[in-house]
């Protein structure tokens, strides 16, 4: 089959840009070097030990914690209403007020933390990680509402309806049905609203304030050249998490698709 | 129509569902941008904010050449880019769309999607290892002898720039030409070559004009976020990468000009919407004088 | 035929179990329902037979309680229904899609609806699976819903409605997602199930053969109104308008000129026919002298070969074949009557020693004054 060869060819050589950088992380993460770069000298453990020794480190990853957290949860829960309301009902101006709330996918970030910075700044709300959480709560609710979008335009409505002709309440109905069958997608969106607000640098770095998020402590750590391979420990365990975190999104995703009788076409977005 | 029938109405319960997701982007972003536009027209006094209307920050922008020629240079690098990154992802996704069983296309998608989800700042960074003076490429072409001394040429310039953002952004032009590649009935393909067009012909006259919505829609989620980046410029831009997201970072933190910061993120706004207006007319005359 | 449903009709005198009194419903400026009045019987097979788009799931999902009707008034077993929402309402549904919970069991589902009822476990159990063994599902209650055929989803969903005994089964195109032999089983269980529970059943159809095998009484809807309100062999033999007599069966229609017209019957010269008399019950209330078009079934005429002897009531006309389909156990002639430009449709029942006419063959062709229909 000599069909697309050449954009087979293609395909892989692309996969290899896509994960160049991925692929050295590990490599300088193990590597008993304090410059990175390449020959490499010998296999060592130590960055590993000197970032879990890092106490500024720990604050900065309870930090993350608490903001993707609370993102996650917020996010998703007014993820949950307007793909709810989107999908199940039609009503005028409905794409208008959508389109106002998927803008943060189109906006550039640094827009959105000087907008909030300089409105918060004005009411005399001091910066905290909860001004962190506004800001990321905005432009994760985009793709929680694309995630769950999905999952409730698979609900066949007359599921609903079945279940409110066998004598259970609006309220009951939305219990007993329709989230055991949308969980899934739920679950996916939890998870992606979590790695988003982990992963986000410049409106925590503008809306934060002096606590630091990971993001942020990563950044400062550029700075220093002798610390780059803790950094790369670091990166190491974030790169491995994220994969562990973006497989149990996908593998719900795909469940949730195949419990509700609908037929896979394709990943996240 | 009774209250009661009213509150069941189907629209009633849409704006009501909507509503709280509604008032947050309301309260969180539209309101802050206003309050922005608002800004740009002020001035920075000492320690506070002069409230007198004035167009002076947007003077001084087109005053000093430094604002114009960095915002010259966002655009371009982001231009450049996106071309980058919408040429490149092209082919992969035909290649998934037309050339990947069915049964494996979820497996490729999700394969493309995961650099993507492992931190974007230690990505970027790593982009600066491979490109830098001692770097990757560097050692490991001085090893094979093919140079002599490394090439400085990679890195802290817009060249790494355009490299870590299309690198960056590749799901998010590959996605969309894929969805809009797997709406294509391929009926009409086999029926083009039916009619005794080439595969190639085929490709230009069919596959190409359908995919275009797809096309447009990653040149445009490219582009708009990619003017605005902020991390790349820092990180690998060197004195000469830097772009307009450090120049609203510097005028906010290190000049503490409010105002001016504002006027900078208004005008880039403005550019930015102008231009993919221009692009989306252009992009609509260009199909219908197919048609 | 003492089974037949017309002659059977067991409920002609029972009460009204759903009365609608001019039922009208607008969707923006779409006036689906233009003012439905009738009365559907306790225990009757009910269907609402129409093309799409005719009203007729509109008005099942009014019954239903999921639309809100815009005005008149719909009463369900004497109660008002105005403002009683669909969970309180003594009707269940049968989907079109089935509407089965996949994330639950058989048992689960067929079940669902008594979890208010907080019966004991074994009750519960009971009642389940006697659910079950009435739609021929005995034993499958612990099977996965998503595993099941689309004939099995059909059977769980009728046991799911029929354990809460509604007064009224509302079934919305049931047998639509079937395919044809599975669809005929269905259309006989349903009779069934129907006739042993004894509850009234309104099923929504497109498909006229499905409503004629199936119901007591059909009522024909075109535009949000109901054209028709009749049994099966009432509305295949006297369809009251050229629609319904267009979308139950095939009928064909020649044009006609009214002579004399009473309380007896009317005289009429039909175009390629001759002269003929149809009785008063065959022809429209106040037919008048002028003209109008005869309608009849192909079955109703007969193609006469060389040795048959002309019936004694049959008048006889002739024509030529145009064309000829074989379907093995009847044969589809399509006849030029002298005289008439557009050819009439025949079928005859093949039996031994009858030879099957070839096209361009001229064809002798008896018919009765008892096969006609008049519309004006």
């Amino acid at each position: 089959m000599n069909k697309g060869r050449g954009f087979r060819v293609y395909a892989f050589v692309y996969l290899a840009f896509l994960y160049a950088p991925i692929v050295l992380l590990p490599i300088f993460a193990f590597n008993d070097a304090t410059i990175v770069s390449f020959p490499l000298t010998g296999f060592t453990t130590k960055w590993f030990v000197q970032m879990w020794n890092n106490a500024a480190l720990g604050d900065a990853v309870r930090n993350s914690l608490i903001v993707a957290v609370s993102v996650s949860i917020l996010a998703t829960t007014l993820g949950v209403f307007a793909a709810r309301a989107t999908t199940r009902y039609r009503f005028p101006g409905q794409a208008g007020l959508l389109g106002m709330i998927m803008l943060p996918l189109v906006l550039p970030d640094i827009i959105i933390a000087v907008s909030l910075l300089v409105t918060i700044l004005q009411l005399g709300i001091s910066l905290t990680l909860k001004t962190i959480i506004l800001g990321h709560t905005l432009i994760a609710t985009p793709f929680t509402i694309a995630i769950l979008n999905s999952a409730f335009q698979s609900l066949d409505r007359s599921l609903e309806e079945a279940a409110y002709d066998l004598g259970e309440t609006k309220a009951s109905t939305f219990r007993l049905i329709i989230m055991p069958l949308v969980m899934p997608g739920i679950i996916s969106s939890l998870l992606i609203a979590f790695s988003i607000s982990l992963d986000e640098y410049i409106i925590a770095s503008f809306l934060g304030g002096t606590d630091n998020t990971l993001p942020l402590y990563i950044f400062s750590l550029f700075r220093f050249a002798n610390q780059v391979p803790t950094v790369m420990a670091l990166g190491t365990i974030l790169a491995v998490l994220s994969v562990v975190l973006l497989t149990i999104a996908e593998y719900f995703r795909r469940r949730g698709i195949a419990r509700a009788g609908g037929k896979d076409t394709g990943g996240f977005l | 129509m009774n209250l009661r029938k009213l509150f069941r109405s189907e629209a009633a319960s849409g704006y009501l569902l909507l509503s709280p997701t509604a008032i947050f982007s309301i309260v969180v972003m539209a309101a802050p941008l206003i309050a922005v536009v608002l800004f740009s027209f002020m001035t920075a006094g000492y320690l506070k904010i002069i409230w007198t209307p004035t167009l002076a920050n947007y003077v001084t922008l087109l005053d000093q050449p430094i604002y114009v020629t960095l915002m010259m240079r966002s655009l371009i690098v982001a231009a450049v880019a996106t071309a980058a990154t919408v040429f490149s992802a092209l082919p992969i996704a035909y290649f998934i769309s037309f050339f990947v069983p069915p049964e494996r296309k979820s497996l490729w998608l999700f394969l493309i999607t995961i650099p993507f989800w492992t931190s974007y700042l230690i990505r970027v960074f790593l982009w600066k290892v491979i490109l830098g003076y001692n770097g990757v490429i560097n050692s490991a072409f001085l090893g094979l002898g093919i140079i002599h001394e490394p090439m400085t040429f990679l890195l802290y310039n817009a060249n790494a720039v355009v490299i870590t953002l299309a690198h960056a952004y590749a799901p998010f032009a590959i996605l969309p030409i894929f969805v809009s590649l797997e709406k294509i009935d391929r009926s009409l393909l086999e029926a083009g070559q039916d009619l005794g067009e080439s595969r190639f012909m085929t490709f230009i006259r069919v596959t190409l004009p359908l995919a275009v919505p797809g096309v447009v829609a990653s040149v445009l989620i490219v582009f708009i976020p990619t003017v605005g980046d902020y991390v790349t410029p820092t990180l690998v831009g060197g004195n000469n990468g830097q772009m307009v997201a450090n120049l609203i970072e510097n005028s906010y933190f290190k000049l503490g000009n409010y105002p001016l910061g504002s006027a900078i993120s208004v005008s880039a706004m403005g550019i930015v919407t102008v231009i993919c207006l221009i692009f989306l007319f252009l992009n609509r005359r260009f199909l219908r004088s197919r048609s | 035929m003492t089974n037949s449903p017309a002659t059977a009709a067991p409920n002609a005198a029972s009460k009204p179990i759903i009365q609608l009194r001019g039922l009208q419903k607008y969707y923006g400026d779409y006036h689906a329902l233009r003012g439905i009045t009738t009365d559907i019987r306790e225990g009757e097979f009910f269907s609402l037979l129409g093309p799409s788009g005719c009203g007729k799931t509109t008005l099942l999902r009014c019954i239903a309680g999921f639309e809100d009707w815009s005005a008149g008034d719909l009463s369900i077993d004497g109660a008002n229904m105005e403002n009683v929402p669909a969970n309180k309402r003594p009707t269940n549904m049968v989907f079109q899609s089935y509407a089965i919970f996949p994330h639950l069991s058989v048992a689960e589902n067929v079940g669902f609806g008594l979890r208010r009822a907080r019966l004991p476990k074994e009750e519960l159990n009971k009642r389940v699976s006697e659910a079950l063994d009435m739609v021929g599902l005995g034993g499958y209650g612990k099977r996965a819903a998503h595993a099941l055929s689309g004939g099995q989803r059909q059977r769980v969903a009728l046991a799911r409605a029929l354990i809460l005994k509604p007064k009224v089964l509302l079934l919305d195109e049931p047998l639509s997602a079937l395919d044809k032999k599975m669809r005929e089983q269905m259309q006989s269980e349903l009779r069934r199930l129907q006739r042993q529970v004894g509850i009234t059943f309104i099923l929504v159809t497109h498909d006229q053969e499905e409503a004629l095998i199936m119901s007591d009484r059909i009522a024909v809807m075109f535009e949000g109104t109901i054209e028709q309100l009749a049994t099966p062999q009432q509305l295949y033999r006297r369809p009251v308008s050229r629609k319904v007599a267009e979308f139950i069966g095939i009928m064909n229609f020649l044009p006609a000129t009214v002579s004399r017209a009473d309380a007896t019957g009317i005289d009429v010269e039909v175009v390629g026919l001759g002269r003929a008399t149809i009785a008063a019950e065959q022809c429209p209330a106040g037919a008048k002298t002028g003209a109008a078009s005869v309608g009849f079934r192909p079955e109703t005429m007969t193609v006469l070969y060389d040795n048959d002897p002309v019936p004694a009531s049959g008048q006889i006309v002739t024509g030529t074949v145009a064309e000829v389909v074989y379907f093995g156990d009847m044969t589809y002639y399509d006849i030029k009557l002298d005289g008439v430009e557009k050819p009439i449709s025949i079928s005859m029942r093949n039996v031994v020693g009858r030879p099957v006419l070839e096209r361009g063959a001229h064809a002798r062709v008896s018919w009765d004054n008892g096969a006609l229909v008049l519309f004006c």
